[in-house]
């Protein structure tokens, strides 16, 4: 990752004038990995929205990332046994997006990509809709006026745009910089280190600092784009690409919930208070495979995954919890309670599902009738009128 | 900006450019619905390369008519943003040959986010494209990639041939709720009607019959469509009388008038400047051959761009269909 080297077979440049020298990268963090308290040389403000939080607030932070975990491993699970076409594992990413989710005002608007569960359960997206979208039942249609979440999105870094575009309306609607907190909007444009390489994110950067638009690009920096490693994607941290467009860049460690929770409320603030774009890259790590079709011993040492499983982020705040607020076994038995009925719940709706209407693939193509859905359409329900003998869902006719 | 009579009155009658009218068209909207924003590169202070949006940004402010980044993944993409915010984004594409970069949006987020969010969110989005060649231009300026986008689910695809069309498809395309290309005829701009800007409007996905014949269907789009009027008064020095038919609308396609007008002819003629191959002619051709296939006398012919990279401009004249290759076609479907 270091930068400031010259790359393989590159004569040095005889002058300073092309040495280029990357500065620094800090990382904040707030939490250790055994759960201490780390707020010393941290940006005071940083550690003032960290030290607000009350025993309470934390035992929230935990819930939300054990219930996101657990839903993550009855996912898995459900793949498993077929009940699932597909499952992204966000095992490792809980306290990215369970903080970033927490620092969000409930008039944000959160553009995630297809691993954002954490984020999405947090702002009260049902688990079950998003299963739906991987069980073959939608694409996700959740209404985002409800959560502030908008459905996923499975080309990578496509969303990065829709977000600086979203707020480019917000701008608009004068809902940025009037100082009522009720009202100031933000926005937050999830992607990850493979996505940074896309044309798309790199021209979102460019919109939102030329526009000052109120987003922060949230980046969770996972290490991998499936079997390809972060170092393929850039010569220096994510963070830094900032500078570049004209904003400010931040990494913070992403196992930290605390600190994510903390530089994410503060980019975010700054949005609304129009000041316009951050780039916070949370430096975290995909402990599961890319989804459930991956296998990553193919590309990647059992023991880096072990290096990484010790920087675990549910583990790090509940040793903070027992240390420093004497939470004890039974509420964390509690908790672990919660998330075992809560996969219940998910395990019988995904069963209790139904498929689709075989004609709801017509219904919104468009807003307004358009002539030639409309002329399939009517020919389809002619044609399945005329099956009456064999009546069959169109989702048994696609496995037949 | 707006001519008016001597009491001061805007002038609702006025003989436009296609240009103009397009103008016309994009300042209403923005009079009328605050929602409306116009995005593309020099739109604003310049008026766009073809002056399409010129006074736009003067009148309604930077804001409203934006200047954006050289960038067309960026205009759709926060354009698809700006609309799930409630906005009704103009986007314009300089040239057709430009639009690609911005195909991944238009394809994979645009035209698809009606159907992923089962209705919740409608893409009120525009996007204008100059089409066609005859301009003499460099390479990427003289493109007609109308079968590209048609061919969608999820996009609605309108060609503009004439003034009146200009300014009421326009806003008629801002006044959907879905995502509407408008293909605009770069080498017709200049090309001037009398619009009535209180005239009910014609439906925006009907075709229309502009010249009214007997012996042979000819149907075409946008900049071919002069093209067609052009070959149908030769073909009445000759005494071979052409029912000219403007289909207008791409996506989705309105061929009752086709049908009706190959019933009492028997014959058709499909003219566009896009390759033939797999063009809206190849549509055409397949829909009426099932739909008037006992009125048929004579297989239906196309006539329309070659299957190579548009030429350089010395050549275009070779590549794009003219009056005699039209001719041709009318008298191979007399002949047969």
């Amino acid at each position: 990752m270091t930068p400031t080297t010259t790359p393989p077979g590159v004569t040095p440049a005889p002058t300073a004038l092309f040495s280029s020298p990357v500065p620094p990268l800090r990382t904040v963090q707030l939490l250790t990995p055994d759960g201490r308290r780390a707020d010393d040389g941290e940006d005071p403000e940083v550690v003032a929205l960290a030290a607000a939080l009350t025993r309470d607030d934390l035992r929230g932070l935990h819930r939300d990332m054990v219930l996101a975990r657990r839903v993550d491993t009855e996912a898995t699970a459900l793949q498993r046994q077929g009940e699932l076409g597909l499952w992204p594992s966000l095992l490792g990413q809980e306290a990215a997006q369970v903080g970033a989710a927490r620092a969000s005002a409930p008039q944000d608007r959160l553009f995630p990509t297809y691993r954002e569960h954490a984020l999405a359960l947090t702002r009260g997206v049902d688990p079950l809709q998003v299963l739906s979208l991987f069980r073959g039942v939608d694409h996700g249609g959740w209404d985002p006026q409800t959560s502030g979440v908008n459905p996923y999105t499975l080309v990578i870094g496509s969303q990065t745009l829709h977000a600086t575009g979203y707020a480019m309306g917000v701008q608009r609607d004068g809902a940025v910089g009037t100082g009522d907190a009720g009202r100031d909007t933000a926005v937050l444009a999830c992607f990850g280190d493979g996505a940074s390489s896309q044309g798309d994110v790199n021209e979102a950067f460019v919109f939102a600092a030329t526009y000052q638009a109120p987003v922060v690009f949230f980046c969770q920096n996972n290490q991998w784009a499936i079997s390809v490693p972060s170092d393929r994607q850039t010569r220096v941290p994510i963070a830094q690409r900032a500078s570049g467009f004209g904003f400010p860049g931040v990494r913070v460690d992403g196992n930290d919930v605390l600190a994510c929770y903390a530089v994410v409320r503060l980019a975010l603030e700054r949005a609304r208070s129009g000041q316009g774009p951050t780039l916070v890259e949370a430096f975290t790590y995909r402990m599961g495979a890319h989804t459930t079709s991956d296998d990553p011993s193919r590309y990647r040492p059992a023991v880096e995954v072990d290096q990484w499983r010790a920087r675990d982020p549910i583990a790090r705040l509940e040793a903070h919890l027992r240390r420093d607020h004497g939470v004890d076994d039974e509420a964390f038995a509690e908790v672990a309670r919660e998330g075992d009925a809560l996969a219940a719940r998910l395990r019988r709706g995904v069963a209790e599902m139904p498929d689709p209407a075989p004609g709801a693939m017509f219904d919104h193509a468009y807003s307004e009738p358009h002539a030639q859905v409309e002329a399939e359409r009517a020919w389809y329900e002619a044609y399945v009128a005329g099956l009456q003998d064999e009546p069959v869902t169109g989702a048994q006719r696609g496995r037949a | 900006m707006r001519s008016t009579t001597p009491d001061g009155t805007p002038d609702r009658v006025q003989r436009l450019t296609i240009s103009k009218a397009i103008n016309l068209g994009l300042r209403a909207a923005l009079d009328t619905d605050p929602g409306v924003l116009v995005l593309g590169e020099d739109v604003g202070a310049l008026g766009g390369v073809f002056r399409v949006t010129e006074g736009l940004a003067k009148d309604f402010g930077e804001d409203r008519v934006v200047d954006t980044p050289l960038a067309e993944a960026g205009i759709v993409g926060t354009a698809i943003g700006l609309a799930m915010r409630g906005y009704r984004p103009v986007c314009e594409i300089q040239f057709d040959g430009f639009v690609f970069p911005a195909y991944d949006q238009i394809v994979t987020q645009l035209a698809k986010m009606t159907a992923r969010t089962r209705g919740a969110t409608p893409m009120p989005v525009v996007i204008r494209i100059p089409a066609g060649g005859g301009i003499g231009a460099v390479e990427h300026h003289s493109e007609s990639p109308e079968t590209l986008f048609a061919h969608v689910p999820g996009l609605r695809c309108v060609s503009i041939s004439n003034p009146v069309d200009a300014y009421w498809m326009t806003r008629q395309a801002i006044a959907s709720p879905d995502p509407v290309v408008v293909f605009e005829p770069k080498r017709h701009y200049w090309d001037k009607a009398e619009v009535d800007l209180d005239a009910t409007p014609y439906p925006l996905h009907a075709a229309r019959v502009v010249r009214a014949g007997t012996d042979v269907t000819v149907v075409a789009h946008g900049p071919s469509v002069p093209l067609a009027l052009r070959a149908a008064d030769a073909a009445a020095e000759e005494g071979r009388s052409l029912e000219v038919v403007d289909l207008r609308s791409i996506s989705p396609l309105d061929l009752a008038p086709v049908e009706e007008s190959v019933r009492r002819t028997g014959r058709l003629v499909v003219v566009h400047e896009a390759p033939t191959f797999l063009g809206i002619g190849a549509e055409v051709a397949a829909r009426v051959s099932h739909s008037c296939f006992y009125s048929l006398e004579a297989p239906v012919q196309r006539v329309g761009g070659f299957a190579v990279p548009y030429p350089a401009a010395r050549l275009e004249g070779e590549y794009l269909p003219d009056a005699d290759r039209v001719l041709e076609a009318v008298d191979r479907v007399l002949d047969a």
